[in-house]
């Protein structure tokens, strides 16, 4: 066991793990953020998408101890400070970007990281960006149409509804 | 996942000196290493992170006027950084997806050798030379097959150096399940002559193909490969596709990134 902190969604926690045991693992089970899905837990999916120092990351294929010192950003920590939906949280509800809902804190997760770098990006950016997100409802259109409105750019020659 | 202790070394000494340790295995990205542990096909006893040492990471260029990359640097920092090599660069940003590329390292992937890895075929193209703790490797001395490399036991990758060539352009045939390439081809043509890489085809790793290096040393176009032919033994035949089609593939991509290049 080994002692390792760090600032997640701003605030900062310290926990004994073990080496063996995964960021996703960590935020699920130590800190009870269950917003952090694991679908595949073989870094295929991207349900676990963390911010790890501003980076998108995949929580189920890296270890706690590797955060110790980082800040590191989760789907619980996306909503306004008044608790309501950032803008592209609130996009896919505006824009039906889910349908069962389990890829859909990746999904956000790795929006948030593609248009911090990428603010307006076109759809080929956002296709490209969502390879390592997988939608298993196959809602695909819809959800980069949202990240696209979430970028404030027009959506209405995009894709089908 | 076996238990196993985990340390995280700021400096290469100190890494080199926890890797001495009997069962120790060095940890990059952890993109392949960890999913392979959590198949129980590694156990080791102690893993040693080479994610906080800072000597390891970082794009530079040398006096030389080579591209050195720190081996702990991950693909997406080569993809962004490396823009004085773009083939190594459009390379590194099609390594996996962009979470896997904000984690995996250049040093991980060159050591584990993975015989449809991006990496192996820039090193090989492009002539690279391989820093470790104690010695630099010549990129064609360094590869010796599938998932086998020259590296001694406990040795790490510390910085990967590139000569830049004149033109260069890697060509990958994806194979979208796994994001590695059923086949990728790197042409890179220096003053001197073109080296041509080939990796995702061969049962025994990446391979450079000499007759194309030669053809295209005389005349750098596609037509110069397009009547050359390798032949699907030795090449990897699975579910994917067979020994015969992935030589052909090698064939169509070098074309392809011929032209890329030109």
């Amino acid at each position: 066991m080994a002692q390792v902190s760090m600032t997640v969604n701003g605030k900062t926690v310290s926990a004994d793990v073990e080496g063996r045991t995964l960021l996703s693992e960590f935020l699920r089970s130590d800190l009870h953020l269950t917003g952090t899905h694991v679908g595949c837990d073989t870094s295929q999916c991207g349900a676990c998408v963390v911010h790890v120092n501003g980076d998108a990351v995949k929580a189920c294929t890296m270890f706690a101890a590797e955060a110790d010192g980082a800040d590191v950003g989760t789907i619980e920590g996306q909503a306004n400070e008044d608790g309501t939906l950032n803008n592209i949280q609130q996009a896919f509800q505006d824009h039906h970007g889910l349908q069962c809902g389990f890829c859909t804190p990746g999904m956000v997760m790795s929006a948030a990281a593609l248009l911090k770098d990428n603010p307006k990006p076109s759809e080929h950016d956002v296709r490209a960006y969502l390879e390592g997100n997988i939608c298993r409802c196959t809602g695909y259109h819809n959800i980069v149409k949202a990240i696209m409105a979430a970028s404030g750019q027009d959506v209405s020659s995009i894709a089908a509804e | 996942m076996y238990e196993f202790d985990l340390t995280r070394p700021t400096t290469i000494a100190d890494a080199v000196a926890a890797l001495n340790e009997e069962d120790a295995q060095a940890l990059g990205g952890g993109q392949t290493l960890i999913p392979t542990m959590k198949q129980r096909l590694a156990m080791p006893s102690k893993l040693v992170s080479l994610g906080a040492i800072p000597e390891m990471k970082g794009v530079c260029m040398s006096d030389a006027g080579e591209v050195c990359i720190g081996g702990a640097t991950p693909h997406a920092v080569v993809s962004a950084e490396a823009t004085a090599f773009p083939g190594l660069a459009d390379l590194a940003g099609q390594i996996g997806d962009p979470a896997v590329r904000n984690r995996g390292t250049i040093g991980g992937s060159l050591a584990n050798n993975d015989p449809s890895a991006c990496y192996p075929a820039a090193a090989l193209a492009a002539g690279a030379t391989i820093v470790t703790n104690s010695r630099e490797i010549a990129a064609d001395d360094f590869f010796e097959g599938m998932f086998e490399t020259s590296l001694e036991e406990g040795e790490i990758i510390t910085e990967v150096r590139f000569p830049v060539p004149e033109v260069s352009h890697y060509e990958k045939f994806l194979q979208p399940a796994s994001r590695f390439a059923l086949v990728g081809v790197m042409v890179a043509k220096f003053a001197d002559g073109v080296r041509v890489a080939v990796t995702g085809a061969s049962e025994n790793g990446v391979f450079r193909w000499k007759e194309a290096e030669q053809a295209l040393s005389a005349n750098f176009s596609a037509d110069a490969v397009s009547d050359l032919a390798l032949s699907g033994d030795e090449m990897i035949s699975d579910l994917h596709g067979s020994g015969e089609y992935r030589a052909h593939l090698v064939n169509v991509m070098t074309g392809r990134a011929v032209k890329a290049a030109s």
